[in-house]
């Protein structure tokens, strides 16, 4: 019952709201989740309520401008962190890594409670990952109707009895040991998440009026706590191995079987309990938000370029109001307004009443643009020879991911055998995430060609809804032998490839062919005519002249 | 949801723990041996330039800066200086000072968050005064505070591109020179940098990354009874701050003395010949860029040996040091799946048998 999860979750959170940290809360707005949020009353905090613009003058105080000029003395205001309190964050899947790291280092203070409204509609929006690590729990809400019962506080007098005993709770050594194992079990790395199933164990036991933990509460604290931080079942060994059979099952806890208590709560029964709390579906958006959100790299890495007419405002910067920039008239005059009173006694000739102004206080607007480059390589695995071909693609990523540090490129990369094309990684600028998904890509089968370069161009587009500008590399070494529905009838394969070619052409993207066969091919240099794509014969190249002639060719 | 105007009638006391105090402390650290020993040498020679941590969330990255700060032994410095200037005629012209005395003060550990202002980090014109006195004054930024002690940056990755040019200008060059607002002004800014950082979230810039004297990996710890340690010790933090402290600030102080003792040792700790020869061998061995790599390893080894209270440098200490002075100096090779610290290995292990 979600429920009675979500009260319990806002139960425990009453109880010991900075132990805890906060609350993800997973919803809409709705009149679902205004319910929750009205039981947020219950917090021993004041509620304070955060945007994600906020500024450092807003959270940690600081010169009250307005006010100041007024007064014609400094008036500074106090800080929204200055005092301990119950943050409340709507829209936080939109939180700036900026302000995410500020929130996690006053949670890790210890005086903060943050509830972050996570209202995200897409798989790849999620919380910034320093803000979902320290947030004790979690509620989902998509999709959940009206409870039965409108009510989800717990009374006070019981909230009151439990932060009373919340101090003198004790966690016997098992309890914490099949906690961290089951946290290890899940495949949870970060050891915050058993300091908060922890805490949520102790503040269940104090609602309970118990004076240590037991097994039911450390039950429901894991599932409070680890349910949403688990790995997906199936996707659990994050390598997967090299041979393209299906990944083995999960089988971890050959380790972890002599840590599992003797007398205490069986591991599987707490691995199974967090397991059932929640959807595996769920698990795996989640999972797929925090890879994306990760192999995106957050903004601030580069990828933002500053330009000064289009998109998001940023704040204004000096400059002289030339070349269509635009002046930012606020910020000059706050520029200007502190001095006033220097310049009169410098400039005891200026006219009355007016505005001194220097060129030093002309600021402009700027206001950010993205303008990356995305490299897409589409690698043919196709065959039995695929293996040393797609050792050399991989190695061509990445030697050219290596150089994106001054080109500021982002490389993705799909795979195309068998049936279909896989996006393997999707656009990134990260080596690591880049090595850790190339490893052990597997090889064999037909060439569904055509399905390849549908999915290009389907990620060709995203990228481009991103503000990225796309450019597509195809590497093979022949025609297509499989058509878009999968069969295998190499004529229609080789037309449905020629009517994506057509299309890649007609959506603008440029795009390079790299003919690896030992024997150039004329239908592929057809078929990069129809994408109007530079076609270069390269039999049997290594990564590095592979990657050499895509940057020749993209350069070009 | 209904914004709670007044919430105070229903507000009520929280339990004991939430009062301010002292930072988790170093020595309680569970592991991460190269993290713990990588500060310790920057705290026994602040020219060794820097440290950067790479690893997993909640590895204890950040606790382990704020616990190095009530771990390192006070400065002297003049009382109302705002660059923490040893003596009163170091200190910059325009500091207004209002008390010459010397006094001695905690290390300055200072936090640069992502997403500063330039003007926070460099120093802008102090509104204040211009406005209350019509003065042109100067308000000392994040620099002139964390001269003569450590810059911390969290997420160094991804910090936004002008303030990392900044940086890189005033860590190379041990001044902070400003210009701007009308104000021309310069002071000392010789500070410790250290960054942290999840590598999964975004690359750092080679010039950046050159910047840092060590770099160190860390990782969760693997086994069940590690990370329970890690829980007991940090909970009992948490919970029973009384009881937990006392020990470990003693064990901290400890510490302390060694690296002040470490310090003193420095001026007079020989470096044979033959050890400078390893070092320049190992760099030419890895291939690193310029010369740094030599610099910083020489330094780190005698630090190194400094604090274990050897009368000289030796091979054992440029072996274990080598790994984090020269980790994130070599060329990138994206095709080795081995990663740079078993490069690193393998060189010390041909070059230094």
């Amino acid at each position: 019952m979600p429920w009675d999860r979500a009260r319990l979750a806002l139960a425990v959170l009453a109880v010991d709201p900075t132990g805890l940290r906060g609350l993800w809360l997973r919803a809409r707005a709705c009149p679902v989740r205004d319910l929750v949020t009205d039981a947020l009353t219950a917090l021993p905090l004041s509620l304070r309520r955060l945007h994600c613009g906020i500024g450092d003058e807003a959270l940690f105080g600081g010169l009250d401008l307005a006010n100041t000029l007024a007064a014609g003395r400094p008036v500074m205001r106090p800080g929204l962190l200055d005092r301990p309190a119950a943050l409340i964050l709507p829209m936080a899947e939109r939180c700036p890594p900026g302000l995410a790291a500020r929130l996690a280092l006053a949670l890790d203070g210890g005086r903060h409670s943050l509830v972050a409204l996570d209202e995200a509609a897409d798989a790849d929006e999620t919380l910034p990952a320093a803000m979902a690590d320290r947030l004790g729990l979690f509620i989902n809400l998509d999709g959940a109707r009206l409870p039965d019962d409108p009510d989800l506080t717990t009374p006070m007098a019981e909230v009151l009895a439990a932060r009373q005993v919340l101090s003198h709770v004790t966690l016997p050594r098992q309890g914490l040991t099949a906690l961290v194992a089951t946290a290890a079990e899940l495949g949870i790395t970060s050891p915050r998440a058993p300091l908060l199933a922890l805490a949520a164990a102790r503040a269940v036991a104090a609602l309970a009026g118990r004076s240590a933990v037991s097994a039911d509460d450390l039950t429901r604290a894991a599932e409070l706590v680890y349910a949403h931080r688990a790995a997906p079942a199936a996707a659990e060994a994050p390598q997967p191995p090299l041979p393209d059979e299906a990944p083995p099952p999960p089988d971890i806890g050959q380790d972890e079987a002599k840590a599992e208590p003797q007398d205490g709560i069986p591991l599987e029964i707490l691995v199974d309990a967090v397991r059932a709390s929640l959807p595996d579906s769920l698990l795996r958006q989640l999972a797929v938000g925090r890879a994306d959100r990760a192999a995106k790299g957050a903004s601030g890495t580069g990828s933002v370029k500053a330009g000064n007419r289009h998109g998001r405002p940023l704040p204004s910067r000096h400059g002289k109001p030339e070349n269509g920039a635009r002046l930012d008239i606020v910020a000059t005059l706050r520029a200007a307004a502190p001095w006033q009173t220097v310049r009169r006694t410098e400039r005891p000739d200026a006219p009355e009443g007016g505005l001194l102004l220097a060129t030093s206080d002309f600021r402009l607007r700027r206001s950010k643009e993205m303008s990356d480059r995305v490299l897409i390589f589409a690698v043919d695995a196709s065959g039995s020879s695929a293996v040393a071909r797609l050792a050399e693609a991989k190695g061509a990523v990445e030697l050219l991911l290596a150089e994106a540090y001054s080109r500021r490129d982002h490389v993705a990369l799909l795979s195309f055998r068998g049936a279909r094309a896989e996006l393997i990684l999707p656009p990134t600028r990260s080596l690591v995430q880049t090595k850790m998904r190339l490893r052990g890509l597997p090889g064999g089968g037909g060439t569904p060609l055509a399905s390849a370069l549908e999915l290009a161009l389907l990620t060709a587009r995203r990228a481009r809804a991103r503000g990225m500008t796309p450019t597509i590399a195809l590497l093979t070494d022949g025609r297509g032998n499989i058509a878009l529905d999968g069969s295998a009838n190499r004529e229609r394969a080789e037309g449905d490839a020629l009517t994506l070619a057509r299309a890649i052409r007609a959506a603008g993207t440029p795009a390079v062919v790299i003919d690896v066969s030992n024997r150039p091919q004329p239908k592929l240099a057809e078929l990069a005519l129809g994408m109007a794509a530079r076609y270069v014969a390269l039999p049997r190249a290594g990564a590095a002249r592979i990657a050499a002639t895509l940057g020749a060719a993209l350069e070009a | 949801m209904t914004p709670a105007p007044d919430t105070s009638a229903r507000v009520h006391a929280l339990p004991e723990r939430n009062r301010t105090r002292q930072p988790y402390p170093f020595s309680a650290i569970v592991g991460q041996d190269d993290m713990k020993r990588a500060l310790v040498l920057t705290a026994v020679d602040p020219a060794i330039g820097g440290v950067l941590i790479f690893g997993d969330r909640g590895t204890g990255k950040s606790t382990a800066v704020r616990a190095l700060a009530a771990l390192l032994p006070e400065i002297e410095a003049v009382e109302s200086c705002p660059v923490n200037a040893a003596r009163p005629e170091q200190c910059p012209d325009w500091a207004r000072l209002t008390s010459t005395a010397i006094i001695r003060k905690p290390t300055p550990v200072v936090d640069l968050p992502l997403g500063v202002s330039e003007d926070r980090v460099v120093g802008a014109l102090d509104i204040e005064r211009a406005i209350s006195r019509g003065e042109k004054a100067f308000e000392p930024g994040l620099l002139a505070r964390a001269n003569r002690g450590y810059l911390y940056i969290d997420e160094v990755n991804l910090l936004e591109d002008h303030i990392v040019d900044l940086l890189l200008d005033v860590a190379q060059s041990g001044e902070n020179v400003v210009e701007r607002d009308g104000l021309s002004i310069r002071h000392a800014a010789r500070f410790v940098l250290v960054g942290s950082g999840n590598p999964e979230e975004g690359e750092l810039r080679p010039q950046l990354l050159d910047r840092f004297g060590l770099s160190v990996d860390v990782a969760s710890p693997r086994d069940v009874e590690t990370r329970v340690e890690v829980i007991i010790r940090r909970d009992a933090y948490e919970t029973s701050y009384d009881t937990f402290m006392p020990d470990w600030v003693a064990q901290d102080a400890q510490l302390r003395a060694r690296i002040l003792e470490a310090r003193a040792a420095l001026p007079t700790l020989k470096t044979p010949n033959t050890v400078l020869h390893d070092c320049a061998s190992l760099c030419i061995a890895i291939g690193s860029d310029g010369l740094r790599g030599e610099l910083t390893l020489l330094r780190a080894a005698r630090a190194l040996a400094a604090f274990e209270g050897a009368a000289a440098v030796s091979r054992a200490h440029l072996r274990s040091v080598a790994g984090m002075a020269l980790g994130h100096r070599m060329r990138r090779d994206p095709l080795d799946e081995a990663g740079a610290g078993a490069r690193i290995a393998r060189a010390v292990d041909e070059v230094l048998p």
